[in-house]
């Protein structure tokens, strides 16, 4: 058994008398892709958003590499190896694409209290972000405003920000979310890329994507997990079949 | 660089004629132009915080007043104080205080913000308006110019209004480059970032609240060298430097001027502070013109007085709007690189 890089011990949020996330405890093993899945209103999303410091859990922890990190905010979390991206498109609409990744990139620097030398002369920053760029296959939107790229460009940018903060794990929602099927197979490709030395950790609804990416598969249901597995062993399990995939409404 | 080129010329020429400006002038008018760019150091200095960081102060009187008053308490009743020491003190007390009033105000945002900065500049105000040892509301008036020099050896003599005025004038040129060369580094670009989307500045690894912190302290020291410069040129401090009709101004001046391009904040202390002297020559309701103009420019000219010298230089650059970011296709092929490009 590996050692796990990222684990959760009974994580709850609750939203007043909403409970959003019940107790969930779960092991992220490193260079996998975990697949997290289930019906709108599971808490995946809170799930996420605890991961990544966004919101303070309300009772469990979270361990990362060992170091509990349960109540660092979201900006340490970032520097210390966890990168996100987000369901509903979260960038600098005023910044071109490339500015985007900047500042993504810069965020490596040791500070950015810096005040003399321009930003443009660090140049691992600008190689940095001319990668992530290049990566998640923007470069000939370089120059252009999120506005007048199409929307599936943007979702693309919002992954492209968080390679450019070159974290080792990824939380990703929704990665696919409203994009075409073109664009779609790209990020795929990209997020198969991304595997072959990174943790992924990745909320999705579209299932023909997940099953061809995720090595583990965790079904949520109204906060709880309701099992973890292969995704033969998901597809496969009846408890999934009648409470998500086999309702009818697999496309949640 | 070269997109600003239009600019930069605007901004020479500027200058050069600044510097000409008392060959011509009387001493009413070289005193007058002194102020106007004093409150333009001042409103550059606020530009930083609600044009680049988003931070939009309501207090930053504060720090002008408080500066001035400084300067008042360490010169002696009869003697000059020298500016290597004034200065530094000044300064120091002033980012002091904008480090405290900083640290309370950047944990909230909005209308909360601008509150708080209100409340803590007013309650300066009061301090200094009740304090009948530093002359209650009268003010005090400060006998003695900040000497400049070693020993016995005078270098610039700030009695001299002319020797102020140019005194000013460099001061405001350096303060503008130094911001300048600010905007482009890291820290400048962390800032913007803030001011487009402060969560998503967050998750990327960046602690908002420390940057907008350091901002503020920076522009509260600013905005002290401006309270200093007013207090050695004018040889008085009054509680209205303090007071939030001056935050007002102030703030009127960049909105006027132009939000996020630091010398548009410049010519909005200009032009209102030249409005207010040729109305007020023939009407005395000045506050009637100053509404319709504030009006005017807030309809016609959303991007303030800087938007129109952009597009009568040839240039009419906001990614702000939507209609420009399309016409001005070109130009963002250009505006590659990470820094300022984006803010003219």
């Amino acid at each position: 058994m590996i050692e796990p890089i990222l684990t959760t011990r009974d994580l709850s949020k609750s939203f007043g008398g909403l409970v959003a996330v019940n107790n969930v405890t779960l092991d992220f093993a490193p260079g996998r892709v975990h697949a997290i899945i289930g019906p709108n209103g599971a808490g995946k999303t809170t799930l996420i958003n605890l991961l990544s410091g966004d919101l303070p859990p309300s009772g469990g922890s979270i361990t990362f590499k060992g170091r509990n990190i349960t109540r660092l905010p979201a900006f340490e979390i970032s520097r210390i190896g966890l990168g996100r991206s987000y369901q509903k498109t979260n960038i600098f609409p005023q910044f071109t694409c490339f500015q985007n990744c900047w500042l993504g990139a810069q965020s490596r620097l040791e500070t950015s209290m810096k005040f003399f030398r321009p930003a443009a002369a660090y140049a691992e920053v600008h190689a940095r972000a001319e990668r992530a760029l290049d990566l998640c296959g923007l470069t000939h939107r370089r120059d252009l405003p999120p506005a007048q790229i199409s929307h599936g460009e943007q979702r693309q940018l919002e992954i492209g920000m968080m390679l450019a903060t070159e974290p080792e794990v990824f939380l990703l929602d929704e990665p696919l979310a409203g994009m075409g099927p073109q664009e779609s197979e790209a990020v795929v490709r990209l997020l198969n890329d991304l595997a072959r030395d990174h943790t992924l950790i990745l909320i999705e609804h579209d299932m023909d994507a997940v099953f061809a990416v995720a090595d583990l598969l965790t079904v949520m249901v109204d906060g709880r997990v309701l099992a973890t597995g292969t995704p033969e062993e998901i597809r496969s399990n009846a408890e999934v079949q009648d409470a998500y995939l086999g309702s009818g409404e697999g496309k949640a | 660089m070269s997109l600003k080129t239009p600019v930069t010329i605007f901004l020479l020429i500027a200058v050069a004629g600044l510097a000409a400006f008392p060959h011509f002038s009387d001493e009413f008018y070289l005193e007058f132009f002194t102020h106007l760019m004093v409150m333009g150091i001042f409103a550059m200095s606020l530009d930083l915080l609600i044009g680049y960081t988003g931070l939009v102060s309501f207090g930053h009187a504060a720090f002008f007043g408080l500066a001035g008053y400084l300067l008042a308490i360490v010169t002696p009743q009869d003697e000059a104080v020298a500016l290597w020491l004034s200065l530094p003190v000044c300064l120091a007390g002033a980012a002091l205080a904008a480090l405290v009033i900083g640290w309370f105000s950047v944990r909230t945002s909005g209308i909360y913000f601008i509150m708080i900065t209100l409340a803590f500049a007013q309650m300066l105000f009061y301090y200094f308006n009740e304090n009948e040892a530093l002359g209650g509301s009268d003010g005090i008036f400060i006998f003695s110019k900040p000497f400049v020099g070693f020993g016995d050896w005078q270098i610039i003599d700030l009695a001299n209004p002319t020797t102020v005025y140019y005194f000013v004038l460099a001061s405001l040129v350096v303060c503008y480059l130094l911001l300048t060369v600010m905007l482009r580094a890291p820290f400048g670009q962390v800032i913007q970032a803030i001011r487009a989307n402060e969560h998503r500045t967050r998750a990327l690894g960046y602690d908002t609240q420390r940057y907008k912190l350091v901002a503020f302290v920076i522009a509260g020291t600013m905005a002290g060298f401006a309270g200093y410069l007013e207090a050695v040129s004018t040889g008085i401090v009054s509680p209205g430097h303090l007071h939030w009709h001056n935050s007002g101004l102030v703030m009127m001046h960049v909105i006027l001027g132009g939000m996020g391009t630091l010398y548009g904040p410049i010519l909005g202390a200009f032009i209102l502070g030249l409005l207010h002297d040729q109305v007020q020559e023939v009407t005395e309701h000045w506050h009637l013109v100053q509404g319709v103009f504030v009006i005017f420019v807030v309809l016609f000219l959303p991007r303030g007085i800087a938007g129109l010298v952009g597009r009568l230089f040839g240039r009419a650059r906001d990614l702000d709007t939507e209609e420009t970011r399309v016409a001005d296709d070109d130009e963002h092929k250009v505006g590659a690189e990470p820094n300022g490009e984006r803010t003219k």
